[in-house]
């Protein structure tokens, strides 16, 4: 068994459900509510951005408001509408006003919080094999082992430092894969961003250590709007996790993030998400609306994307990481756990766009629904008429506790080319009587009966996680089923 | 089961004046019957009769009511407790058709019973390399690969791998009460005797299993102190071990006929 705690549960916050729900006392600078060009601009000046950048997000910022409301409609999904000018689209620690820092000026406060969530950013404790980006409200507070990465030449760091540092790149990238227009929230996203990972890896180059970014909501009433941008050029490798939470607040907060990926030829991204943001209470309270654009371009031969995600956080989730297998021979995959319980509510699923021949995709993903949660996959394979010998495998499995959840699968199918190849395959059960008394007869409780059934249905998504990161997710399952089951 | 507070002369389990029910249905019909350490004793009788429904009341199957009656474990109101609450005190099933776990490997199935009983009886926890030592030791006995223990728990395993995985996970937890489900049903003679054999292993003046059976082709193995034969709900015969004999040579309807007489 493994002792490592990449999101420790041990804050010392007792007599809660959700153990990641302490506040920073730290000031902060905050813009003021609102949406307008000039917080735009503001956040934009802020960065010191160059004029490009600027000129992006206002592109961004005026096809927003041609969009009106018209917030995507067809998830399965409740919300009352969202006041987008009652929001702050801005908010950094003030010690963190210009960008990460050393780690000596880093305020000690927020040294101390990242230490609670079990992410140490100090160099003698830091994780080890682990590079860590610590992004904390709007901005980025220090990014561990930049400079073992410099050596190989990979690039960790900053959105903000990548933009100043890397504007070649950034501009070259940024809305290659998720352009400005694509959706109500990534325009939104693409407008007010604030900071976020970035990551470049050179030809050839196998990145020696797991990247890291942790997501951490702390001020009220602010929006989340980070951008991550990983390009993994040809030949390379890059294995890159993303672990996020929040202080438990009674109002709902909106996280938009876009996160892109590029694969040139013969490259590979494995991109691994523990989504815990608050989910709300039990009454559905508060909560994180966890509305994202995820997409990877396989764009080079033979290159290959791959996502896992453990969804078992925010009160709603919406998101679809998706592959475009643009390359021939090229591999999308998509391996999924999304877990709800109380009033939480899960969209989620994929995309595979077929376009290069020969092209193949994996999707496996696992549903659990507990209380009176509701979970829908929905999930969208393509075949355009160049993919000749395109192959898909598609599984679907949802699993029930109690009687006042429900489980949804909707796939959709689009097949313009003759030679492709689809398997679909999709249970629902529910945990057996059965089951459950004969783990008793061994010895165990009946909670931990269920644990052990609930983390054999998701094994087969567990064993693509980095080592360090399934026995994490598996303890997060059980932190989130708690008082549910047993 | 804490040896303390057990009267030395008492015995190991009492069932008295049993009646069990499913729904409306009644199963078991008064049955009495009381098993000391170091016995062995055979339940036998025709389909249907209850035999099974007693070994599942025993283990605290939920689906069953009990009606009327009691059970004393080692002086304990059974009853009372909950299934793994009686695993950690001791009894163990092994189920006639053991229950197929997707994603859950043997080997962590194993591991957690046996640190969930161990913890109950104040034993330390097993170093994965003294666990390792005494699953080696206790699988050679019933033959088991151990490739098997990678695999599901009884996931794809044929129907005698998974009476074997049974007696493994017997010899594992180490019970003193050991009652066995029609453990040699639909084993062909090689499996029945590496069953056999695991479960004469597991004898001894300390514990005391209950064999449910329906044939008398594993008492050659394993000899009984006592045979019961039970039907209808109700314990219409008890013997040694050749009331069995007696029972293969004449079948059911033998006895049938005589209790009606």
């Amino acid at each position: 068994m493994t002792e490592q705690r990449v999101i420790s549960r041990k804050t010392g916050v007792e007599d809660t459900d959700y153990k990641w729900g302490f506040e920073l006392d730290i000031e902060s600078d905050i813009a003021p509510r609102g949406l307008n060009e000039d917080i735009v601009r503001l956040i934009s000046a802020k960065k010191r951005e160059p004029e490009w950048m600027l000129e992006w997000r206002l592109k961004a910022y005026r096809h927003w408001l041609k969009l009106g409301s018209e917030e995507p409609k067809w998830a399965n999904v409740k919300f009352p509408p969202i006041d987008y000018q009652d929001m702050i689209y801005y908010a950094a620690p003030r010690s963190q006003a210009d960008g990460p820092k050393s780690l000596d000026e880093i305020d000690p406060e927020i040294l101390e919080g990242f230490n609670k969530l079990g992410i140490p950013l100090e160099e003698q404790k830091k994780l080890s094999g682990v590079a860590v980006d610590a992004v904390l409200d709007s901005v980025s507070v220090a990014t561990t082992y930049q400079e073992m990465l410099k050596k190989v030449g990979v690039i960790f760091c900053s959105m903000s430092e990548a933009v100043k540092n890397h504007p070649e790149l950034v501009q070259k990238y940024i809305g290659s894969v998720v352009p400005y227009s694509d959706n109500f929230y990534a325009t939104l996203n693409s407008a007010v961003f604030s900071d976020g990972s970035f990551c470049y890896v050179p030809p050839g180059v196998r990145c020696p250590i797991e990247l890291m970014t942790y997501f951490r909501i702390n001020e009220m009433d602010t929006g989340q709007f980070e951008r991550t941008l990983i390009i993994a050029d040809k030949g390379s490798y890059v294995s890159y996790l993303e672990g996020c939470t929040a202080p438990m607040r009674k109002t709902h907060q909106l996280h938009a993030a876009v996160v892109e990926l590029v694969a040139l030829d013969d490259a590979e991204i494995k991109y691994s998400t523990l989504q815990n943001w608050y989910p709300g209470d039990k009454d559905g309270n508060g909560g994180v609306y966890n509305f994202v654009t995820k997409r990877g371009k396989a764009q080079g031969r033979g290159s290959k994307i791959s996502w896992t995600q453990v969804e078992t956080g925010s009160a709603i989730t919406w998101k679809y990481p998706s592959v475009i297998l643009q390359g021939d021979d090229s591999v999308g995959e998509f391996y999924s756990v999304a877990l709800v319980n109380n009033h939480q509510q899960a969209d989620t699923g994929t995309k595979m766009t077929h376009i290069g021949k020969n092209t193949r995709s994996t999707i496996i993903a696992k549903g659990i629904s507990a209380g009176k949660a509701n979970n829908t996959y929905r999930g969208q394979v393509k075949i355009m008429p160049t993919a000749n010998g395109a192959r898909n495998f598609t599984q679907c499995d949802s699993l029930l506790i109690g009687d006042e959840c429900g489980a949804h699968t909707v796939p959709y199918i689009e097949v313009r080319n003759p030679t492709a190849q689809l398997e679909h395959e999709a249970t629902t059960s529910k945990v057996s009587d059965d089951q459950l008394f004969y783990l008793q007869q061994r010895g165990l409780s009946l909670e931990e009966s269920n644990y052990m059934i609930i983390n054999g249905f998701c094994r087969g998504i567990f064993k693509e996680l980095p080592f360090e990161f399934a026995a994490e997710a598996s303890q997060l399952m059980r932190v989130s089923l708690e008082g549910t089951v047993g | 089961m804490a040896e303390s507070d057990t009267d030395k002369n008492a015995p190991l389990l009492d069932v008295r004046d049993l009646h069990v029910s499913v729904g409306e249905t009644d199963i078991l019909k008064g049955i009495d019957l009381t098993v000391s350490v170091g016995e062995v004793h055979a339940i036998m009788g025709p389909n249907g009769s209850g035999k099974s429904t007693l070994a599942s009341v025993l283990a605290g199957r939920p689906e069953f009511t009990v009606t009327h009656g009691k059970v004393l474990y080692g002086g304990q109101n059974l009853l009372a407790m909950l299934p793994e609450e009686r695993a950690r005190e001791g009894i163990f099933l092994a189920f006639q058709y053991p229950v197929e776990l997707a994603g859950v490997r043997t080997w962590q199935f194993l591991r957690a019973s046996v640190d969930a009983v161990r913890r109950h009886r104040g034993l330390k926890e097993l170093s994965i390399r003294e666990f390792d030592k005494l699953l080696d030791e206790k699988r050679e006995v019933v033959k088991i690969d151990p490739e098997m223990l990678k695999r599901s728990v009884n996931e794809g395993f044929s129907g005698g791998e998974k009476k074997r995985n049974e007696v493994l996970q017997m010899a594992m937890l180490d019970p003193t009460l050991a009652v066995l489900d029609e453990t040699d049903s639909g084993l062909d003679i090689d499996a029945l005797k590496i069953v056999a054999e695991g479960v004469d292993r597991f004898r001894s003046p300390s514990k005391a299993i209950i064999l449910v059976t329906h044939y008398q082709r594993i008492l050659n193995y394993i000899s009984p102190d006592r045979v019961h034969v039970l039907m209808d709900g109700r314990i219409v015969r008890s013997g040694d071990r050749e009331l069995a004999l007696e029972l293969e040579k004449k079948g059911y309807d033998w006895i049938r006929e005589s209790v009606a007489a």
